[in-house]
């Protein structure tokens, strides 16, 4: 399909770091099954490091593709780096998105930061909430 | 293997409708309005088509009127009815909740002008009632437009019970046929249909060609202003291929009408039936009134993009009424008509089958859709929640 990329079929079709971690040190879910897409990231954490991350999304191809990217942008890396993650990169990374599925990428960085919040809230580390805004749906309030 | 399984969409060009249509395109390319006697072969073809079409509905040839497809011929009845209604203070219109966008875009551009619209229920089951029209009709209903057979369901409306209503009240009948014409058969006398809709490319016949049936005397207004062509109703130079394509298509869909049903429905029940053992799947619209070839299911915890492109994946082509494949923030509008929710009816599934398919294509579905909705449903955090109780199952 020439709707999507390459790299965006190649992370839809073998999508990575599928699945759930038990022992998660974070769990972030955003978006609304009305609307169509859930994203579920898992972070561990160790040393301030995302040691792992698997994530399960419900949602379109972008949005199978976008939460794919996004956990092996973030995999590895420190979490003040995690959470530099814009949408914007994982479009990049995906070698571009249609325009109406950027909202998928949007997705797949608040999945992160949600992630992240929850491994803060967990072990009462501190942070300045409007840093873990989540964009306000409309049409999921209707 | 490949599996064209979206007849709804569209349909290949039949041999029959190919080798009728291309001595127009080649030997015979003379302009019908043309006097010479060489034109004269596409004059006559397009009048030969003309009234092959009306024999086909049991309408007389100077009632048809080609058009460029279904879309155009809904919005020149719709528009048409509209007009005459309001010279007469008629501005009331009444429709139905599921219908086409050509249909429904239209009534929503009238409703700009000063219309009144009513859009009528269609239930769980995707059938409207007959009373339900009744209870609409109002003294200054101009038109009464009803779908003949859904196109995402493939349910089939009470049409001759509806027409004969109309008639009865004065009322102007207009029905999109765009899903059944070719594979249901259609007499507009019988079932009381005033104006009716065709669209050549869901029978074989190529795509850019369609036809309006209009009851003799009911007035029509032209969208596209020009020459003398269709009765002065539609201006521009014939599309004489196309046409001649058309009439061929349709007559050999309803000559082989009885075969073609014999050999879609046991493929068709075996999608329902193998496909409904997927736990908390649904099948959408009612089975007792429907089309032929059209299946329309539900699979929860799963999103009909996603689905598509994995069946694509299998060589499988099929269509969805999620969010995501209707380009809108909202699924279809059609599986909402029928009370689905709107986390239901993101995860649809439609298989549109015709005679050109096969069992074996059919047990390729079969084999492929179960697997690919676990695979999804492995990866949905609503299915897991669903799974483990914190989200009820909805179907």
């Amino acid at each position: 399909m020439a709707l999507y990329s390459d790299k965006v079929m190649d992370h839809f079709q073998n999508p990575r770091n599928v699945g759930k971690l038990d022992d998660a040190d974070g769990i972030g879910e955003v978006g609304n099954a009305k609307c169509g897409d859930i994203m579920r990231m898992y972070i561990k954490v160790k040393d301030g490091v995302i040691t792992d991350c698997k994530f399960n999304t419900f949602g379109c191809g972008s949005a199978i593709a976008t939460s794919s990217m996004a956990t092996e942008l973030i995999k590895g890396k420190p979490i003040e780096e995690a959470l530099q993650l814009s949408n914007k990169a994982v479009v990049e990374a995906l070698d571009g998105l249609p325009a109406h599925k950027i909202h998928c990428s949007v997705l797949a960085e608040e999945a992160v930061r949600a992630a992240v919040k929850d491994y803060y809230d967990k072990n009462g580390i501190a942070y300045n909430p409007d840093d873990f805004q989540i964009h306000d749906c409309e049409h999921c309030h209707d | 293997m490949f599996v064209y399984a979206d007849n709804a969409a569209t349909t290949s060009v039949s041999k029959t409708a190919l080798d009728a249509m291309l001595p127009y395109l080649t030997e015979n390319y003379g302009n019908p309005s043309s006097l010479y006697s060489f034109a004269q072969k596409a004059t006559e073809a397009v009048a030969q088509a003309r009234a092959t079409v009306a024999a086909c509905l049991n309408a007389e040839p100077r009632e048809i009127y080609f058009t460029s497809g279904g879309s155009e011929a809904d919005n020149q009845a719709i528009i048409s009815a509209a007009k005459a209604g309001a010279r007469k203070g008629k501005k009331h219109l009444i429709s139905t909740k599921f219908e086409h966008h050509a249909v429904l875009h239209t009534l929503k551009k009238l409703e700009k002008e000063g219309y009144e619209v009513t859009l009528l229920d269609v239930h769980e089951d995707g059938v409207v009632r007959l009373e339900d029209v009744a209870a609409a009709i109002r003294e200054d209903t101009a038109l009464v437009t009803i779908m003949f057979a859904n196109n995402e369901i493939g349910t089939v409306q009470p049409i001759k019970e509806i027409g004969a209503l109309c008639r009865e009240k004065g009322i102007p009948f207009h029905t999109d046929a765009v899903q059944a014409a070719g594979h249901m058969p259609i007499d507009v006398k019988e079932m009381n249909i005033d104006m009716l809709s065709i669209s050549g490319h869901k029978f074989h016949a190529p795509k850019g060609v369609g036809v309006l049936y209009a009851k003799k005397n009911m007035p029509l207004f032209n969208l596209i202003e020009g020459g003398a062509q269709e009765r002065g109703r539609r201006g521009g130079t014939e599309n004489v291929a196309g046409i001649v394509a058309l009439a061929a298509a349709l007559k050999e869909s309803i000559d082989n009408m009885e075969a073609n049903t014999a050999k879609i429905i046991p493929m068709r029940d075996k999608l329902f039936a193998e496909l409904s053992k997927i736990p908390h799947s649904k099948i959408n619209g009612s089975l007792e009134h429907h089309v032929p070839g059209t299946v329309n299911m539900c699979f929860e915890g799963i999103e009909g993009e996603s689905l598509l492109l994995m069946l694509d994946m299998n060589g499988i082509c099929a269509s969805s009424g999620s969010a995501c494949t209707s380009g809108s923030l909202d699924p279809s509008h059609v599986l909402l008509s029928l009370g689905l929710p709107h986390e239901v009816a993101h995860g649809s599934l439609r298989l549109s089958i015709g005679e050109y398919n096969t069992m074996e294509e059919i047990d390729h579905i079969i084999e492929v859709v179960p697997k690919v909705v676990q695979y999804l449903r492995n990866m949905s955090p609503v299915w897991d929640e669903l799974e483990k109780g914190q989200r009820p199952h909805l179907i």
